[in-house]
Formats: C-alpha cells, structure tokens, sequence
C-alpha cells in the first residue's frame, strides 16, 4: 500500500473512532431517558433520532451542509466566533459521522437498558443511591454488552460512511475516507488502489466484530 | 412505630388500590390473594410509585403528601425493600451487594454493623462469592442482610419466601425472626401463606381487590 492509501486509512479510522466518541456523551443519556422516562413528545425526539437512519445519506448530508456551512446556523457560529471553517475539513466529516451513526448507537443502548430489571435500579434507590449513582453503577454496568456493543456499531457504521461525508467534506487530499477514496479510484479506473482498500475494510470490520466477541466473552469469563 | 397511611389511592389494571390505615405494630403481615394490590401497597410506601393521592407519616416524618406535592424520593425515605425476585445485583460480588447501601455501621446508634449482620444472618463466609453462584436459601438471607445495612427505619418484605421450597421455608423463618428481635426494625411480611404470617407478625391486613378489608391482631385472625 502506497503512504497516500495508508493516510486514508489512518484518517478513517481516527475519525470513526473520535465520531464514536462524540456520540457518547449525548447518546448514553439519551438511550436512558428514553428507555426509562415518559413524557409528552417523546415520540417526536425517538423519531427525530431514527431519521439520519432512514432518511437517504446524501439528503442528511445536504441538511448538514446547510447547517455547517459558513452561512449555516452553527457553521456562522464557528465560522465568526472561533475562526473555524467546517465544510470541507475533517471537521465536517467527523460531524457527518458522528450524526450518521448516532441513532445506530442510541437504537442499541436504548434497548440494552430496557433489558435491565427496573427492580436493579429501584432498590439501589432504597438502599440510599441518587441518580447517578443508579447510572454508574448499576444501569451501565448492566447494559455494558448493549452499550459495547452499539459503540461498535456506530464504528463500523462511520467507517463505511458515504453519502453525507461526500456532501460536506467532497474528496479533499489528505482527508478522504476509505469509501470515498474507493469510489474515486474505481471512478478514475484505479482498480488496484480500490481492491487494497477494500481489503483493509473488510479487515477493520472484522476486527470491529472480533473485538467486541472477544470483549464480551472476557465479561462473562469475570463474573 | 407508626405508619399512618390517609387518603391512599392508586389505580391498577381492574381495580384502584386504595388504603386508610394506621400501623404501630412490629411487625404486620399483608394478607391476600395474587394480584391483590399488596406490591403496588409496598411500592407506594417505600416511594417507588407514585400514588394519585396519598398523605403518608412515618413516624412522624412526612413521606408524601400529594395534596401539597410533597414525596420524599426514595433514597431519603429509610425503608428498606426486600423484594420478591430478591434482585441482587449480578455484577456484584456478595461485599459489594452488601455494602452497596451501606451507612458505615460502629458508632451511630441506629446504624447496623457490617459484622453484625453478617454474624446474624450467618452469611459472612460467602463475601467472596458471586451472587448468582447462591443457593435460594443464601440469596434470601444476603438481600435481607443488604437492606438492613442501610440501616432503614421500616423493612418492606414482599413474600420473601415465594421462591423457595417448604423444607427451606422453615429453614428461613428463623433468621427472619431474629432479625426482627435482633435489630427491631418493624417489618411490613407480604405474604399469602397463613403459616408464614403466624410465625413471624403481630397484626394481620388482608387485602381484596385494592382494599384493606381487614387489620386484626395475629391472635384474633382465623378466616
């Protein structure tokens, strides 16, 4: 592989990993609230969620664009206050990531902590545990393998990534992603370039997979 | 003790269930047929539902008041549920389920050691262990001996002998009537086993369809 393809790869992986970890903080809260609270509208915010699922990439990635975009709502922001361009940097890309695979992610814990016995959280409630006691230590732990396991989703889902990234980011050298970079080299006939990527996807999935097999195994091996 | 229950209403699938009732006895047995409203009773006491209406005392502590929106979370209340399905944390050793609402124990006078209800229980030797490696017998006495560490002021016990056979149910009653003599925390018994009931409570409620037909003391009870 040429040092060009390994960028690529590298820039992939790194931003896959950084959109995973964008998604947690707003994601973990959200799975919760949504598997254990009731309120008013709360289907409109489950569905809200679903759509970057569901709704064609490109179509989220042309709301993106507006969004980001120097004239957009949070791009003018970015753009004015913190002298950061969005669209067209790696920027962009993590953004279009992180929002690709970020209901995959909440799909996965969501349903991880309605699998938790409610009674588990009541009665650290009356053993004397607030809120976030109950969250650290008994709903997380308990939907570890469903948390695990919907970050490795969201992973793999942001390595594969196309449509939206395509429309905020384009092909710029030095921050392509492997899909973009694939459907380049197959565009200007580079047929090799294209198999050697290909190749490492299929690797970077399997291990994605691998891992977590590995990492669950390991859990049930330590209780 | 005393518990003064006025204006409780809560409705349920089929029926509401509803409770006017003052209890200062040490210990009372919930009397009744399945699905007579005696968890949703228990749940209600120890704050884990929220009742329609309800003005709720415990000794002298206000617990719930709807009428004035007033309803003490659960980990204030200082009520200790041991509840049907135990629900000791998997992913916790025995220590640390015991410890989990822990006020420390030694010095404070209504604060109940770790060695003390361990020794009383006799469940000091399975620290170590994880608590799905328990026999029923032992589980029993390790969720009794967590919801006593956090040193309640009331014990909600919902039929705590259910899940196991009668040879161990014998077993059992012992250690619940020592821990009622040794610790003196009142106890509400959920139960529907007459036997159970005799051996352990001074006052008897039955319950039907939602209501308190019944409040006797145990000599009195026949049918």
């Amino acid at each position: 592989m040429s040092s060009e393809e390994w960028r690529i790869v590298w820039f992939t992986a790194w931003v896959s990993v950084l959109s995973v970890a964008c998604i947690l903080p707003a994601g973990l809260p959200l799975a919760w609230i949504l598997a254990r609270r009731d309120w008013p509208g709360k289907s409109v915010v489950e569905t809200i969620v679903t759509l970057p699922l569901v709704l064609p990439p490109v179509a989220t990635g042309l709301i993106l664009l507006r969004l980001l975009g120097n004239r957009g709502a949070i791009g003018r922001f970015f753009n004015d206050t913190l002298h950061l361009q969005l669209v067209f940097t790696w920027r962009a890309v993590l953004a279009a990531l992180t929002v690709m695979s970020f209901p995959l992610f909440v799909r996965s814990a969501r349903s991880a902590f309605e699998d938790v016995n409610p009674r588990f959280e009541q009665i650290a409630r009356t053993l004397g545990a607030n809120e976030w006691r109950v969250f650290f230590t008994i709903s997380a732990p308990l939907a570890l393998r469903g948390i695990v396991g919907g970050m490795l989703l969201a992973f793999a889902r942001a390595l594969g990534e196309f449509g939206a990234t395509v429309m905020v980011a384009g092909t710029i050298r030095g921050q392509t992603t492997i899909s973009l970079a694939i459907f380049q080299a197959v565009d200007l006939g580079h047929d090799p370039t294209a198999y050697r990527l290909l190749g490492v996807s299929v690797a970077l999935a399997f291990g994605a997979v691998w891992t977590s097999e590995w990492l669950l195994r390991r859990r049930e091996a330590s209780r | 003790m005393k518990l003064a229950l006025k204006g409780l209403s809560l409705p349920l699938r089929e029926f509401a269930l509803e409770a006017d009732v003052i209890l200062e006895r040490r210990s009372t047995a919930i009397f009744g047929p399945s699905g007579a409203g005696k968890t949703s009773l228990l749940d209600v006491i120890a704050g884990l539902r929220r009742p329609a209406s309800a003005w709720i005392e415990f000794n002298g502590r206000l617990l719930a008041d709807t009428a004035r929106g007033v309803d003490l979370p659960p980990r204030l209340r200082r009520i200790g549920y041991v509840s049907q399905d135990l629900a000791l944390f998997p992913h916790l050793s025995v220590r640390n389920n015991l410890l989990y609402g822990s006020r420390g124990g030694g010095a404070g006078g209504d604060v109940f050691s770790y060695d003390h209800v361990t020794r009383v229980l006799e469940i000091g030797p399975l620290a170590e262990r994880a608590v799905t490696e328990l026999s029923g017998g032992e589980q029993q006495r390790v969720a009794l001996a967590r919801a006593l560490l956090a040193s309640p002021q009331l014990l909600l016990l919902d039929e705590p002998l259910a899940s196991l056979d009668s040879a161990l149910k014998t077993r059992i009653i012992p250690y619940l009537a020592r821990v009622r003599d040794e610790f003196g925390t009142p106890m509400l018994y959920v139960t529907h086993d007459r036997a159970e009931a005799r051996a352990l409570c001074e006052e008897v409620l039955e319950m039907w369809r939602g209501k308190i037909v019944k409040q006797i003391g145990m000599k009195e009870w026949t049918e």
